[in-house]
């Protein structure tokens, strides 16, 4: 009896450990031992000591895409804080009809990243309807390549991450709003503050901590950006691959024909300590400020 | 003051369900907001509806003019997505996966969830650890490494494939974890009083207390097996075992050129999870409302 309480946590826990250590824990450890091999699809995976970070701090295509993906994060973070802010704002009152905006502003949520992409695609083609409007409007001359150069590729791409990410960042300033007092905000207007006034000095203090985990939560999915580039290239990355993102690259080197895995390998922790780094002084500039 | 108001404001958690900020409205006030959000409507449902339009237009009328209703409509173009891919056969893939995947969240995250909140043990840092790990590791740093593992036990190209790594994620455990705790502990020592093991608590005691967290975690787990791309196109090969998102790819890679059918095949996608979101939104705001997606 006594045997078998001791043993039963161990029961309930075992489906998911099993889970965990099998699927997560042992390929972390095991990524980092094959970084130093030169393992391959085909075999091998003898020792080759700090070989592959060698050829890492060498290779222009992981430079590049390093400097991609920071500068994704970059533009895609701040706007992600912000927009779903002012969008949340727009929706709290209870005005008529304003359920129903809430849940279709929702809606690009709900799409899968592949058809948020395809759809985007097709609207930024070079015949699609944003160039169309664009050149009707007499705002450019002829259509801009959206999608075939790559810095262009790239920046639809962000475009296309933070249209598909404020409504469910929407969705959490909204549950925060209804924390704020409204009395604060009525004090203000007495105090003669206008919209604009009230949003900086009452909103936006008043949600700050949400607004810092909505920064952390988007830049950790912006790190390991991955279906927007792929869908809206048809999987190239642009031309030359110019548009390549750190997840992009580990994909094509360490799974596509002839997988480099140790080479692969050495990348990925690459990008884990790019997250762990980020996420670490992010806390610590969230944890100084809030003293 | 406006920093004393800011630190005073901060620290006002009072638990109130959405409402106005301001009770008064005024006329040139509300139009504004009114303009703003059909321009937001525009901007966010537009494109779906583009799209729409586009998958509607026949060979024979152009899909260039910004005229968003077609003259004749017509559903050619769903029916060759149907004949060039598998669509359905995409579509059950996706349910299996999503499906199995909310099911062994529920059932695994539960009870590990139990046994970290109720169950006394030795180890549970070792645990603790265990579960952080698969929160703390990105699934993209390891993908070429799980790829492995999946190809050393024979797991690459099935969907117990796709699914497995997602069955227990640390989300759900933690979830669980916490709803397991809120609960009062006096029913569950009753029941130890009069025998009950840890199986027959967690199962008739605890687990139907837990409602709401667990559909909680069901949906979510869902929604992210059905929503995933970069895993399913790692480890799938054969075309005929691809889920949706795959599949809808591998539609936009053969029919690149033909955009009304690559139209249909997104609409194919998206318009299932849409409808079943709408018919749920009433009760899906309730609970953002009630904090359930609190930051």
């Amino acid at each position: 009896m006594n045997r078998r309480l001791r043993l039963a946590p161990w029961l309930f826990l075992a489906p998911a450990l099993v889970v965990a250590v099998v699927f997560h824990v042992w390929p972390f450890l095991n990524t980092v031992v094959l970084s130093f091999t030169d393992a391959s699809a085909l075999g091998g995976g003898s020792f080759v000591g700090g070989e592959n970070y060698v050829r890492l701090a060498q290779d222009p295509h992981f430079w590049l895409a390093t400097r991609n993906t920071v500068l994704y994060v970059a533009v895609v973070v701040p706007l992600l804080v912000l927009l779903p802010l002012l969008l949340a704002v727009l929706v709290q009152p209870q005005i008529r009809g304003i359920g129903f905006f809430r849940s279709v502003f929702y809606s690009p949520v709900v799409a899968s990243m592949v058809v948020v992409g395809l759809i985007w695609t097709w609207m930024l083609a070079s015949d699609g309807i944003v160039n169309q409007v664009l050149e009707a409007a007499r705002i450019i001359d002829a259509p801009l390549p959206f999608l075939t150069d790559s810095t262009l590729l790239l920046v639809s791409c962000m475009l296309v991450t933070v249209w598909k990410g404020l409504g469910y960042y929407m969705v959490v300033y909204l549950a925060a709003l209804g924390n704020v007092s409204s009395e604060y905000h009525e004090a203000a207007q007495v105090d003669g503050a206008n919209a604009a006034r009230r949003f900086w000095s009452v909103t936006v203090p008043g949600v700050r901590p949400t607004m810092f985990l909505v920064g952390l939560l988007s830049a950790i999915a912006a790190m390991k950006v991955f279906a927007e580039v792929y869908v809206m290239s048809y999987g190239t990355a642009g031309p030359g691959g110019e548009a390549r993102t750190l997840v992009y690259t580990i994909r094509e080197v360490g799974l596509g024909l002839g997988g480099q895995i140790g080479y692969a390998s050495a990348m990925s922790l690459a990008l884990f300590v790019l997250t762990i780094g980020f996420s670490a002084g992010y806390l610590r500039a969230q944890r100084a400020e809030a003293r | 003051m406006t920093a004393a108001l800011a630190s005073r404001t901060a620290g006002a958690t009072r638990p109130q369900v959405l409402r106005p900020d301001r009770p008064k409205h005024t006329r040139a006030g509300l139009v504004l907001r009114y303009s703003l959000l059909g321009l937001m409507f525009v901007l966010l449902v537009g494109p779906f509806l583009w799209q729409f339009s586009t998958s509607l237009k026949g060979a024979d009328e152009s899909i260039y003019t910004a005229s968003p209703i077609p003259t004749n409509p017509t559903i050619d173009n769903y029916r060759t997505v149907a004949e060039t891919i598998p669509v359905f056969r995409y579509i059950g893939n996706s349910l299996v996966v999503a499906t199995a995947s909310a099911v062994l969240n529920v059932i695994l995250g539960s009870m590990a969830g139990y046994a970290l909140a109720r169950l006394p043990f030795r180890g549970r840092t070792l645990a603790d650890l265990t579960f952080l790990a698969t929160i703390i590791i990105p699934f993209e740093v390891i993908m070429v490494s799980v790829f492995l593992t999946m190809r050393s036990i024979g797991l690459v190209d099935t969907l117990a494939g796709v699914i497995l790594p997602a069955a227990a994620s640390g989300l759900s455990i933690i979830l669980m974890r916490t709803a397991f705790l809120g609960l009062p502990r006096e029913l569950e020592e009753a029941a130890k009083l009069d025998g009950a093991n840890a199986w027959q608590r967690y199962r008739r005691i605890a687990m139907p207390s837990v409602k709401g967290t667990l559909s909680v975690v069901a949906i979510f787990a869902f929604v992210f097996a059905g929503d995933d791309f970069l895993w399913p196109l790692v480890i799938l090969k054969n075309p005929d075992n691809y889920t949706l998102t795959v599949g809808i790819q591998y539609l936009s890679g053969t029919f690149s050129a033909n955009q009304r059918v690559i139209a249909a095949g997104t609409m194919i996608a998206v318009i299932p999870l849409l409808a079943l979101f709408f018919s749920m939104q009433r009760w899906f705001f309730r609970g953002v409302g009630e904090g359930g997606i609190k930051g």
